[in-house]
């Protein structure tokens, strides 16, 4: 029943996509009235296909898909929340393609067969590492794209373009607050994912593992992270430098994320 | 049943006719009360705004209006020009517009609303409004609320002021315990600092080469004064830097504002120069996190939304004339309304006589017999009435309305309701 959860998700996403580029025209009455609504509804049954998932997880492989619907769903929670607080849908909306995709490729992609990898630690190990490691996902995404939509408003404000498209944007301050908390509460997630994660690939492989490439670009991910929240604590970088700080810890994550399946060790099917 | 309506606004009237006749707030019930007691009144209520003064009312036959205002204002006969007079159609019209803030000084502008809602309200509250008024009041409310939503008229601002607060917002989202600091105390100036305290800014500082001047003025803000020669020490306190100085070289420059930055942590800063010629140079706005708007930014962008309200205002009108219609064929329709009545009544009251005939000649008669007797005299009522009444109803939107209503009434004789007219 889970896949069957997910794309009923997966068409409400859609649909609240389809709405949400309609609201680029119709005005902000679709959003709210269409898009805000089914998206949320969406959500509701993406939980319950997650739900439905973790019961089955006695007998779960761990594969891409599981991982891939649970950021999607992060990130449309991390949407709702960033409405509740902000009233801000602009970083929610400009992801929702992305929340789109993953929910796609976790719904239609055919699902691996095989025997299952006998397992030397338990799943719910696993399951912690990835969850948490995907909270941290969520909220950098969250940060990166508040970090382009910062860009965009200073540029309209600077160039004095006032009006159009780019004005129903939050307040600029609202947009860096966005960015800002989202790092800040998504530090402690990647980093204990990450700690779970090693402590994981500690007792099955040793210390060979962390010679993998998969696991050396986390990390690497993991210390742009920090420098990023360092340089936004202490020096108040903003606007232009700490886009290219996001974007450049954006791209590792992304590389470390499709390392899965070039690395030998850290693979989600063997 | 008619509405007429008699005001001056400020197109029509300088402020001084317009003060003449402004009624306060406490003063109001008593015009109203006077109003509704004139010959033809039917129901009435005043609005009192700065920009204008009406009286609106319903009448039976016509009223005079201009009689009442000159008579209570003791207005002499050389103000005459500046009323205006509308009945029927052009009040319900005028009463839109008014409502929509198409007829407002700055239009689109949204007290205009609140205000008309509160005369409304207090006539209302004397009895002074009832049906027709209550019909035409509401109606306007629902025709401002649609015109709000699906017009941007109310959606931009139009003074540099204004404008200056709207980027200020656009930038630190809430303006709350944000510093403003003045360099230079001119009157534009103040202004401006007067909208960005309005809106919550949570301090001020002032400076100005006449220190007395920035003494003085920081008193009124309860704000503080900074001696000029030591401004740039003050700067890095304030998110919003507001200069309007004579200086002829730039206060701000390039690296003043690299070193605010650095202070501030690369905080953002507003500057807001309606200085000519300008106090901040052109390149600080290069700087990331610092906004520079001079005086032409911003008259440029309160010339592009006054340019966007005029737009907006000519759909705004066109949706007032759909209204407009809409309320005026519901009126009608409801004019024959005791026309209908008393056709009824008319016919009820042969049907009973009749009745009341035939049971002294018939004896005694069975329940069954009674009620077959009332079912058919009912029913030859009901379908001999059913076309001259449909008839009524669907004529009473189109021209031949007045002739087809006057023909019924003579064709049955109805008298009666003749006055509801």
């Amino acid at each position: 029943m889970p896949e069957f959860w997910l794309r009923v998700a997966l068409s409400l996403y859609g649909l609240g996509l389809i709405c949400a580029l309609a609201s680029l025209w119709g005005g902000r009455q679709v959003l709210t009235r269409i898009t805000m609504p089914t998206v949320g509804l969406g959500m509701v049954f993406h939980f319950v296909a997650l739900i439905e998932t973790a019961m089955m997880s006695h007998v779960w492989m761990p594969s891409a898909h599981e991982p891939e619907s649970l950021l999607a769903f992060l990130l449309v929670v991390f949407f709702f929340a960033i409405y509740a607080r902000y009233k801000a849908t602009a970083p929610g909306l400009a992801l929702l393609p992305v929340v789109f995709l993953l929910t796609a490729s976790a719904a239609l992609r055919p699902k691996p067969s095989g025997p299952a990898l006998p397992l030397f630690v338990s799943t719910q190990w696993i399951f912690m590492h990835i969850a948490l490691i995907m909270i941290g996902y969520a909220a950098l995404l969250f940060s990166f794209i508040a970090s382009i939509l910062y860009l965009i408003q200073e540029r309209a404000l600077k160039s004095k373009t006032t009006g159009g498209f780019w004005a129903r944007l939050p307040a600029l301050a609202t947009i860096d607050e966005i960015g800002y908390k989202c790092l800040v509460w998504g530090f402690p997630f990647m980093t204990l994912g990450l700690i779970a994660g090693s402590i994981l690939a500690e007792t099955r492989y040793g210390s060979k593992y962390f010679a993998d490439a998969q696991v050396l670009l986390s990390i690497l991910m993991w210390v742009v992270y920090t420098v990023l929240l360092y340089t936004r604590w202490n020096a108040g970088w903003r606007g232009r430098r700490a886009a290219y700080m996001a974007t450049f810890a954006f791209a590792a994550a992304v590389v470390a994320w499709a390392a899965n399946n070039l690395s030998h060790t850290h693979r989600f099917i063997p | 049943m008619n509405f007429q309506l008699i005001g001056v606004n400020h197109n029509t009237a300088p402020l001084e006719v317009r003060e003449r006749l402004a009624v306060s707030e406490d003063r109001l019930p008593e015009v109203v009360s006077t109003l509704v007691k004139q010959p033809g009144v039917d129901e009435g209520m005043v609005l009192s705004t700065c920009n204008r003064v009406e009286v609106l009312t319903s009448t039976r036959q016509g009223a005079d209006l201009r009689g009442f205002l000159r008579s209570y204002f003791g207005l002499g006969p050389k103000l005459d020009s500046h009323f205006y007079e509308f009945e029927k159609r052009e009040a319900v019209r005028h009463v839109f517009r008014v409502a929509s803030s198409l007829d407002s000084m700055v239009v689109g502008e949204p007290q205009i609303l609140g205000q008309v809602k509160e005369a409304y309200a207090v006539a209302r509250g004397l009895g002074a409004i009832h049906s027709a008024l209550d019909a035409l009041l509401s109606r306007a409310f629902a025709v401002a609320k649609r015109v709000r939503t699906e017009t941007a008229i109310g959606s931009s601002t139009v003074s540099i002021a204004s404008v200056a607060v709207e980027l200020a917002e656009k930038i630190f989202g809430s303006l709350e315990n944000k510093t403003v600091f003045l360099l230079g105390a001119g009157k534009m100036a103040e202004l401006a600092a007067r909208h960005l305290m309005a809106r919550g800014a949570g301090k001020i500082m002032i400076s100005n080469r006449t220190h007395d001047r920035a003494v003085e003025l920081a008193e009124a803000f309860g704000g503080q004064a900074v001696p000029f020669d030591r401004l740039h020490q003050f700067a890095d306190h304030a998110d919003i830097i507001l200069t309007s100085t004579g200086a002829s070289e730039p206060v701000f420059r390039k690296e003043h504002g690299e070193a605010l930055l650095r202070v501030r942590k690369n905080r953002p800063v507003f500057f807001i120069d309606i200085a000519v010629p300008r106090n901040v140079a052109p390149e600080v706005n290069k700087l990331d996190g610092l906004f520079v708007y001079d005086v032409d930014d911003l008259q440029s962008i309160a010339g592009k939304n006054t340019a966007e309200r005029k737009k907006e205002a000519e759909r705004a009108e066109k949706i007032i004339e759909l209204e407009v219609d809409r309320f005026a064929s519901r009126m009608k329709s409801l004019e024959v309304v005791p026309t209908i009545l008393s056709l009824q009544e008319y016919c009820e009251t042969i049907r009973q006589a009749e009745i009341d005939r035939i049971r002294g000649r018939l004896g005694q008669i069975s329940p069954e017999q009674e009620a077959a007797i009332e079912a058919m005299s009912r029913a030859i009522i009901n379908k001999l009435l059913h076309t001259p009444i449909t008839t009524l109803k669907s004529s009473a939107t189109r021209p031949e309305a007045a002739t087809i209503h006057e023909m019924i009434r003579r064709i049955f004789n109805l008298t009666g309701g003749k006055q509801d007219h």
